[in-house]
């Protein structure tokens, strides 16, 4: 319990100390890590589903998308200002998470990833057809002398790292918090079985929804902090790529550890960044020179990775980075 | 007094009306195609096929490789190159999905929800390869027939009736093969009780990988007839992916009779909608049915049995 608290302070602080340094020899380093600690904080109310719980849902890009057009439509149209458009974004998420709770968890395994799917794919489409406000896949970017909170600029690297840390810092305190108490110990019983869970006297059901909209909200307030600290929202973040992202994210950091998600979203991260900016063009001017064979797309192909990232997980580290160092080294971590 | 001008929307004309209804057909044998493909493999291995959009991309892209190829160096008429692609590309693509059940979904013991992340892998992988060998752009593939049917208002390819008429032969064949041979009793008793089934000395892998393939090259067959009406393109999958779900759902999970009951259905509202009407409205309204159906429904509109 205290070896995990101090562990937990210790990765936020150590974030937290990092800053300065990145700022000032890795300024690209330093915009990346705001985003991947955004990105996290979606991937941490993911996994508090999928690891915790055990519900794979093939459709959180809703709610990041709810959270995210939520706040920034607000913005945009109502020209409201952003402390009181974030908390709407999120409260927009919740609300989201509880109908499509109410409905989705009636129906449970792939039943449940469908129903996901295919709520989260009607919100999608329903931000391309109302394109005169959202602007579709194009999206539209929030000007950048409305960010800011009390006269604190947002748009200042430095300010948007530490509004990025606080977000996924108290995201994460929350999810530690609630899987050492006993609600979340309830979760990982049913995640293990559902069946003997209910006999001993649980109501499934309720802990399950009780589940979904933290996420959700988790998911909804890291996409309205995204509105709201990069300065745009489009319609891809709602699509099915979006869906899969986290799940990707909390796989490979290893589901049910509390850590993972941070740790898979950053290696993600940098894998599809490295990726898409050297290792696949570079491939492809080595196939062109030395090969001969006809490749037009290889250099732009980095999705490539992801496809086998998500196979390799599956078939050889079901239990991901952190899951294994659990199971084999470090058995209190949570 | 004109009684047509009460209505909320305008009467589309005649013509319209008959063109959404042709375009409709086709799409619905094709939809009727992919969706089988996806339902048989539901059916009888109860794997969410996520791939099976980019299976049937892969079918058109491989079709325009194949008549690439052979009219370069055999040329001949068209309908060669065609015919030639509506051999090679199905069985091709049906050897790439065996592959893909031996080397990822048997090892992990087909468990439903390893095998939905596993099959999304899949499809980025095929994507990616797509684009690697093929590019980013649509090309077409010349039709097999150039000759027109005159309708009162206007001209129709012939070739599209042709395609709905093959779709229907082959529905018929795998009908017949799942009902009447020796294979489909195979295949059901595996369905039926998989340990049993081997007790008896039925190789249960072969058929697994087999049932795969056979879904996989549906997928590829639909792709390789419609190739001369809509452009091969490495993004192609996922419009049929996701009308293929919407299809199976709705027709109920493995139930193959109402599979092709809801590909008719869908398909014939879905051309006629996007002929006439906004398509995304449309797409919204099927995706959120498909949710409620699977909530309060689960043996979908049509279907008997239990998902």
């Amino acid at each position: 319990m205290i070896r995990s608290i101090v562990l937990h302070i210790v990765v936020i602080a150590g974030l937290f100390l990092i800053e300065s340094f990145l700022l000032e020899h890795y300024a690209y380093h330093h915009g990346n890590l705001a985003r991947i600690l955004v990105l996290a904080t979606y991937a941490v109310g993911y996994n508090i589903l999928f690891g915790y719980t055990g519900l794979l849902s093939l459709g959180h890009a809703m709610f990041f998308a709810a959270g995210m057009y939520g706040c920034a439509l607000l913005i945009r149209i109502g020209e409201w200002s952003i402390a009181p458009a974030f908390f709407v974004g999120v409260l927009c998420a919740l609300t989201l998470g509880l109908i499509v709770g109410f409905l989705a968890l009636r129906t449970i395994g792939v039943g449940f990833m469908i129903v996901t799917l295919m709520f989260a794919q009607s919100i999608y489409l329903t931000a391309l057809y109302y394109n005169e406000y959202t602007r579709g896949d194009e999206g539209f970017s929030i000007p950048q002398t409305v960010r800011s909170i009390g006269g604190i600029d947002l748009t200042d690297p430095t300010t948007r790292y530490f509004a990025a840390l606080i977000l996924f810092s108290i995201c994460l305190l929350m999810s530690l918090a609630l899987v050492q108490s006993k609600a979340g110990r309830v979760l990982i019983a049913i995640r293990e079985n559902e069946d003997r869970t209910r006999m001993l006297g649980f109501n499934p059901f309720r802990y399950k929804l009780f589940a979904l909209v933290i996420s959700a909200g988790m998911a909804g307030a890291a996409g309205a902090a995204y509105a709201v600290l990069f300065g745009y929202a489009g319609a891809t973040f709602a699509s099915v790529q979006y869906s899969i992202f986290p799940l990707l994210w909390v796989l490979l950091g290893g589901p049910g550890t509390t850590l993972g998600p941070l740790l898979g979203t950053i290696l993600m991260f940098y894998l599809v960044d490295l990726a898409s900016g050297s290792i696949m063009p570079g491939l492809a001017a080595l196939v062109e020179n030395n090969f001969g064979i006809e490749a037009p797309g290889l250099a732009s192909a980095y999705l490539l990775l992801v496809g086998l990232a998500l196979v390799l997980l599956v078939l050889f580290a079901p239990k991901g980075l952190l899951g294994s160092v659990r199971e084999r080294w470090v058995p209190w971590l949570p | 007094m004109d009684l047509t001008s009460l209505l909320p929307f305008e009467m589309p004309h005649p013509a319209l009306l008959a063109a959404g209804v042709l375009e409709g057909t086709v799409l619905a044998a094709v939809l009727a195609l992919t969706a089988l493909g996806l339902s048989i493999v539901f059916g009888f291995m109860r794997v969410v096929n996520v791939a099976h959009g980019e299976f049937y991309m892969l079918g058109a892209v491989l079709a325009w490789f194949v008549t690439d190829l052979v009219s370069r160096t055999i040329g001949g008429p068209p309908w060669l190159a065609f015919g030639i692609a509506l051999m090679v590309c199905p069985l091709t693509v049906a050897a790439i999905a065996a592959l893909c059940d031996r080397m990822i979904l048997k090892r992990l013991n087909y468990d439903p929800e390893a095998t939905i992340v596993a099959t999304i892998g899949i499809l980025y992988i095929l994507q990616q390869l797509a684009l690697t060998f093929y590019g980013p752009d649509a090309r077409p593939v010349q039709a097999p027939f150039d000759f027109r049917i005159q309708l009162p208002w206007f001209g129709y390819s012939g070739y599209k009736l042709i395609v709905v008429a093959a779709s229907i032969v082959l529905m018929l064949i795998v009908w017949l093969v799942l009902t009447r041979t020796k294979i489909g009793i195979i295949m059901r008793a595996t369905q039926y009780d998989r340990e049993t089934a081997q007790a008896f000395g039925i190789p249960v892998d072969r058929v697994y990988a087999g049932v795969f393939a056979l879904g996989a090259g549906l997928a590829a067959i639909g792709a390789v007839l419609i190739v001369p009406i809509q452009q091969a393109h490495y993004l192609m999958g996922g419009e049929p992916l996701l009308l293929a779900f919407i299809v199976v759902i709705l027709g109920g999970l493995g139930s193959l009779r109402g599979t092709i009951v809801a590909a008719i259905f869908i398909g014939l509202s879905d051309g006629i909608i996007s002929t006439l009407y906004e398509p995304t409205l449309a797409k919204i309204l099927a995706t959120l049915l498909v949710a409620m159906v699977l909530v309060f429904r689960p043996q979908g509109l049509f279907g008997t049995r239990a998902a």
